[in-house]
């Protein structure tokens, strides 16, 4: 148990999907103006990545993996499909997105409608990818992928949640026209950036 | 549009980093190192390239609904060839790009070029501005992974340029550069520089303050 808690507060806060590896930069930047729809955001990316980071767990470990098709028979347990797991993913992740917006659309029409546009742009957030990609590269096993993958959206919604309330301020504040807009917010990113850096000495 | 044109505008007027906000999150982090950097951008570079090529070549017999489906796979399979074809050839750097040679597939610039200009131009046009588009991210990584690598860490291509203190010469490193966040300031300060020299490219704030009425106290 002890292992699951710091795997989850390391995927949160250690290892931020935004702001300590980097990833799904683009709607980082491009959704933060306002702080609702930056929640909406980050709920959206917790429901996706807390699906698809387990589902491909599975898949890569009865199917791609080497040897992972030995359930098969003796013939397939030299078998290796690692190439083919780039495209598996993404099929994974925009089909998960599809049937997730038809499900929510369905049975939660008021969580449908609160995450409106954002539902369909997660399939190209690279924070998705990045975190079934994490997933392969340190072996985590399924119960663990469940763990890293709620944790990794956890710590990107909050990431864009406190960008939005950092911006929602700045807009009263007299920025120099060539930084207005983009050129601020980047540096902002790279403040909190350096922020969170500190939580790197914490070992667990 | 010439061809010309359509080769040049990306790398400054219309940069995908610094005014179309796309492919940032690579940007970030492999620019750490000059050598990675330029095996990044060949690589994105090609992809980008090839993909416009081939989503334009058959841009006229893809169901509108099923479009995006279509360009994803044409993007997985050039980004599995070159990550097979990295693996080959360089593969330490390879070990050293990790995820991110990965995530060209989601990178934005692939995919925002494919549906933009791809689909609604000729191959040939395609193909010379996913070159363009790729140059001008090449442009500003560059950009970004020159200072970081001179001044963090007195290298440039694993060449000493500036002797370090620590190893008998005289320049101090500055080891903030060799951290990530460092590539935010970079891109700030590039944005800032662009948009200096090329005007139209200022947002307009959303708030604008008020001058100051109040009389100056004596």
């Amino acid at each position: 148990m002890e292992h699951f808690i710091s795997l989850f507060v390391r995927s949160i806060f250690i290892e931020n999907m935004a702001l300590a590896a980097f990833l799904g930069m683009c709607t980082f930047l491009a959704i933060s103006k306002k702080v609702e729809a930056a929640i909406g955001l980050g709920v959206a990316v917790i429901v996706v990545l807390a699906i698809t980071v387990p589902v491909n767990n599975v898949l890569y470990t009865y199917l791609l993996s080497e040897g992972g098709l030995s359930w098969l028979g003796e013939d397939y347990a030299s078998v290796d499909l690692n190439f083919l797991s780039l495209i598996t993913f993404i099929g994974v992740i925009a089909a998960m997105v599809q049937i997730l917006e038809m499900v929510l659309d369905k049975f939660f029409p008021a969580l449908y409608n609160a995450l409106g546009v954002f539902l369909p742009l997660i399939t190209v957030n690279c924070a998705i990818m990045g975190a079934n990609l994490y997933m392969v590269e340190r072996s985590y096993n399924f119960s663990e992928s469940v763990v890293f993958g709620v944790g990794s959206g956890v710590g990107w919604a909050l990431a864009i949640a406190a960008l939005a309330g950092i911006r929602e301020k700045m807009k009263y504040s007299d920025v120099p026209d060539g930084l207005q807009g983009l050129g601020i917010t980047f540096i902002t990113v790279g403040l909190m950036s350096l922020g969170f850096m500190s939580f790197g000495g914490i070992s667990l | 549009m010439k061809a010309k044109e359509l080769l040049v505008t990306p790398i400054i007027q219309n940069n995908p980093i610094a005014l179309q906000i796309l492919g940032i999150c690579s940007a970030l982090a492999v620019t750490g190192s000059l050598k990675v950097t330029l095996v990044m951008c060949v690589a994105l570079t090609t992809v980008t390239a090839f993909s416009n090529l081939f989503v334009s070549l058959v841009r006229n017999h893809i169901p509108n609904n099923i479009r995006i489906i279509v360009q994803m796979t044409i993007i997985a399979s050039l980004v599995i060839v070159v990550d097979q074809v990295l693996k080959a050839v360089a593969y330490d750097v390879s070990k050293q790009l990790s995820v991110f040679v990965g995530l060209i597939i989601t990178n934005c610039i692939v995919m925002g070029r494919a549906e933009a200009f791809a689909m609604k131009n000729g191959p040939g046009a395609s193909l010379l501005d996913g070159i363009g588009n790729g140059l001008g991210y090449s442009a500003l990584l560059i950009a970004i992974a020159i200072p970081r690598e001179l001044f963090g860490a007195g290298k440039l291509l694993g060449y000493e340029i500036l002797p370090l203190a620590t190893e008998g010469g005289w320049y101090v490193s500055n080891g903030l550069l060799l951290l990530p966040p460092s590539s935010f300031f970079i891109i700030g300060l590039i944005i800032w520089g662009i948009r200096a020299y090329d005007k139209a490219q200022v947002e307009e704030p959303d708030f604008k303050i008020s001058p100051n009425t109040k009389p100056a106290e004596a």
